[in-house]
């Protein structure tokens, strides 16, 4: 095991006593991966490798940009005109925004799939709801950065959600902007948090992956399995060359948008300078944020509407107290499998009522999807988590012996008869 | 395991080849991240000033910015072009004719940089009545030229040209 | 497993529809589409249509619209209308610019360099609106990219003046045309046959000046397009190519745990 690693060097041996750093290096290329992981798996791997290009060309970026209210948006036009290369940086950084939370979505429906959020993996759940909350305020503010008409209103709109808060709503408004309306002192102190929030989210990451280290990786059978055994690879070169494979096929996508499309998921009014005077005829969050959005205006009630929204990701964090069934893997949950997707279908469906004018048949839809998203982790998983049957889980990822009916006290232990 | 010879000899092509293509991609990533840091098409476009010399009486000189540095522009009196021309090039850390450093010996056009760590010299100062690098004490003479302290070269002379006898373009 | 793929298939697929449908739910009137030579993965500008899209400009759009982010050296650009270096410079100089202060500390005016922006019609946006009946005329700059519908719908809108139907009311100063908002306009049509004479001899109509103008001002929306769209290029080729290498090294790799069984 790598805790015990000794380095074959002198020199390595000297400085692993001081600091060891080729012990952690060790313990991630021998980490023991369940060798069942499918390529919703990878998405791990993608998401760290969003979060270090948003870094990285986000530092770029903040070379160029200037945050003042009178010359942001002409420095972005300046970025994109004038630097070298400096048009491809930014439609990087803009697009690696979306691109970001495509994958950040995927990697929470695969968790919620395979029931990666049940113990013993709570604390990674919560620590990667964090993050995500983290990812919004971070997105939220840097879409305010350019100092577009959708940057300018959005931010209004946003913000103005505090105000719904009883008796300090108003003061904490006027305090988050530094003034009377969103202006210079909203974007400096945005462009200030905005730079800061993804090395906490870098934090919380190293973070997660410590977490997750401790039980090891859940995998799609949803059994614990013994580490490391005929049932695990090491993580290097096996998990690596797949994550690397499936990084290239996003990249691929990632490429089609940054070259071919690079405007498609932003919206045209953002290259309009910030006017306060006037108001875009639709105010749209990005795609990403669209179905709190839809939570937001379904509910005809200022505070409900912010109440149910900021619920709607709070609720998530209960999530591995709600659920209660004897197997992880939604493989095995027929009945349970068929609410997964309506749930998938339901976001989707919120997401799209979302950009739409809240009236009418869309209103409708928000407010049945909305009164849906709250039943399914209400209501359905924690009733149908006692009451389905399931079907039987295999013993090993490797010997696919079915165990008949589990016991959940069998399916948690580490079978040394395997 | 029955072929191993042939086995590896493929598995090492798709390996190298990987770690070839892998690392042209990489070096590929990192120039725009690099390049972004040089002057942009804005800055470069920038490239000339023009100067209006008409008010400079003899001996008297200006300092100008251009690309954001000075540049010292100094109408010299006789005596000062004579000291310039009878130095001996023997004298010189760094040889260089004060015929070839001026377009007209009247007009002294240079980078008002030290040559040495950056600073600006100051004009009329300086064992040589050239000028004088307060930082380090670096002595120019009436040509610019270093006699005397840590500079290594004479100051830098650039790219100008006369519009007529009024103007110098700068750049 | 296949059957997920198929669903994340399925899902990818309504993702993008909705995406798209985010962007076509709100053109009331179907705009015009133009078989535009800058669209596609390879697609570049047409060098002539730019250079008489500039001279559309100038002559016509310029009196009202400022173009504030774009220097006269862009012109000489490539990827751009790529007038030669000593056009440029006369196009430049034909337009004066205020600098200053000088050394009495007085602004003064003087021929525009390479390296100036575009010189606006008016000294700010207020006396732009004041002059304009109250409606400011946009800047030009980033317009397509400012508009849904891009191209197509500045192509329509320059052809979608018409005489209004019958019960239609229109205020003094406001115009019918088709593709705006509410039909409504307050730019008065500013195409009209041969209003400006092509010094290439193209025959100015007004469906000719609309795709050249629409064209110049899609290339000062996006001056990078072409380098853009190259790039792409070269980039998916060696994704695809990499891709291809990791996925024949991963079999490799994996193969070693396949045998064991």
């Amino acid at each position: 095991m790598s805790e015990n690693y000794v380095p074959s060097s002198k020199f390595g041996k000297w400085f692993n006593d001081r600091l060891p750093l080729l012990t952690l290096s060790k313990h991630l290329t021998d980490y023991p991966t369940p060798k069942n992981l499918n390529y919703w798996w990878t998405f791990g791997g993608i998401l760290t490798f969003c979060l270090i290009s948003q870094i990285i060309t986000g530092i770029v970026l903040g070379m160029h940009y200037v945050a003042h209210a009178d010359m942001a948006f002409n420095s972005i036009e300046h970025i994109m005109r004038d630097v070298n290369y400096g048009w491809l940086i930014r439609y990087i950084h803009s697009n690696g925004a979306s691109m970001f939370f495509l994958a950040v979505y995927i990697h929470i429906f695969r968790s919620l799939f395979y029931g990666s959020y049940r113990s013993p993996r709570e604390i990674i759940w919560i620590l990667g709801m964090l993050i995500y909350l983290l990812m919004m305020a971070t997105a939220f503010m840097g879409y305010v950065l350019p100092w577009g008409q959708m940057s300018f209103w959005g931010a209004t709109v946003i913000t103005n959600l505090f105000s719904a808060i009883p008796l300090v709503g108003e003061s904490i408004v006027t305090w988050l902007w530094g003034g009377y309306s969103v202006d210079n002192p909203t974007l400096t102190r945005f462009f200030s948090l905005h730079y800061l929030f993804p090395f906490l989210i870098l934090g919380l990451v190293v973070l997660h992956i410590w977490a997750l280290h401790v039980p090891g990786n859940n995998n799609p059978i949803g059994i614990d399995i013994k580490k490391p055994s005929k049932d695990t690879v090491p993580f290097h070169p096996y998990i690596t060359i797949k994550d690397l494979f499936a990084l290239l096929i996003f990249m691929i996508i990632f490429s089609g948008f940054i070259f071919f499309a690079p405007n498609i998921l932003g919206h045209s009014d953002n290259y309009i300078e910030a006017n306060p005077l006037v108001t875009p005829k639709h105010i749209v969050p990005e795609w990403y944020l669209l179905p709190f959005y839809a939570i937001l205006r379904a509910v005809p009630d200022k505070l409900g509407g912010v109440v149910l929204m900021l619920g709607s990701i709070f609720i998530l964090m209960a999530l591995p107290w709600l659920d209660s069934s004897k197997v992880r893997s939604t493989v095995f949950r027929p009945l349970y499998k068929k609410f997964f997707w309506l749930l998938v279908i339901d976001v989707l469906a919120l997401g799209y009522v979302g950009a739409m004018p809240a009236e009418g048949l869309y209103l409708l839809i928000a407010r049945v999807g909305t009164i849906y998203y709250f039943a399914h982790f209400l209501i359905v998983l924690p009733v149908l988590s006692r009451i389905e049957k399931t079907e039987p889980v295999p013993l090993s990822i490797s010997e696919p012996v079915l165990g008949g009916m589990l016991k959940p006290e069998m399916a948690r232990s580490d079978r040394k008869d395997v | 395991m029955d072929k191993p010879e042939k086995k590896g000899n493929r598995r090492d092509f798709i390996f190298t080849a990987s770690y070839t293509v892998g690392a042209i991609g990489i070096g590929a990533t990192i120039w725009p991240l690099i390049d972004q840091m040089n002057p942009d098409s804005s800055v470069k476009a920038l490239a000339s000033t023009e100067v209006d010399i008409s008010q400079i009486e003899p001996g008297k000189s200006v300092t100008v910015l251009w690309r954001g540095k000075p540049v010292f522009i100094k109408r010299r009196t006789q005596e000062e072009i004579a000291e310039a021309q009878s130095v001996s090039l023997d004298d010189l850390p760094h040889p260089e004719k004060d015929q070839d450093r001026v377009k007209n010996p009247e007009w002294l056009v240079m980078l008002g940089i030290c040559t040495h760590l950056g600073c600006v010299p100051l004009s009329d100062k300086g064992e040589y009545n050239g000028w004088f690098c307060p930082c380090h004490g670096s002595h120019y003479d009436t040509s610019g030229r270093i006699r005397k302290g840590p500079a290594p070269t004479n100051m830098e002379i650039p790219k100008y040209a006369f519009v007529d006898d009024n103007t110098i373009k700068i750049g | 497993m296949c059957n997920l793929k198929a669903r994340f298939i399925i899902l990818s697929l309504i993702f993008f529809s909705i995406t798209f449908n985010q962007v076509k739910s709100e053109e009331k009137t179907k705009l015009l589409k133009v078989d535009w030579s800058f669209k596609g993965i390879t697609g570049k500008f047409d060098r002539s249509s730019l250079q008489r899209g500039y001279q559309v400009y100038t002559e016509v759009c310029a009196s009202c619209h400022s173009m504030n982010l774009v220097s006269y050296r862009n012109l000489g650009e490539p990827g751009g209308p790529e007038f030669s270096v000593d056009q440029v410079k006369a196009i430049a100089a034909n337009f004066e610019v205020e600098d200053g202060p000088n050394a009495d500390g007085d602004m003064f005016t003087r021929p525009g360099r390479p390296s100036d922006k575009f010189v606006s019609p008016y000294p700010n946006v207020q006396a732009a609106t004041a002059a304009n009946g109250g409606a400011y005329p946009p800047d030009m700059s980033v317009l397509v990219k400012a508009r849904k519908g891009g191209s197509d719908y500045i192509y329509s809108v320059l052809m979608g003046y018409e005489d209004p139907p019958a019960g239609f009311e229109l205020e003094d100063g406001v115009y019918y045309n088709k593709y705006m908002d509410g039909k409504k306009i307050k730019m008065s049509n500013p195409l009209s046959e041969g209003i400006v004479t092509y010094s290439d001899g193209t025959d100015a109509t007004e469906a000719q000046m609309a795709k050249d103008v629409t064209t110049f001002l899609t290339w000062t929306a996006e001056p990078h397009l072409e380098t853009r769209h190259k790039m792409g290029v070269k980039v998916l080729i060696f994704l695809t190519i990499f891709s291809l290498l990791v996925y024949l090294s991963m079999k490799r790799i994996w193969s070693r745990i396949d045998s064991e069984k």
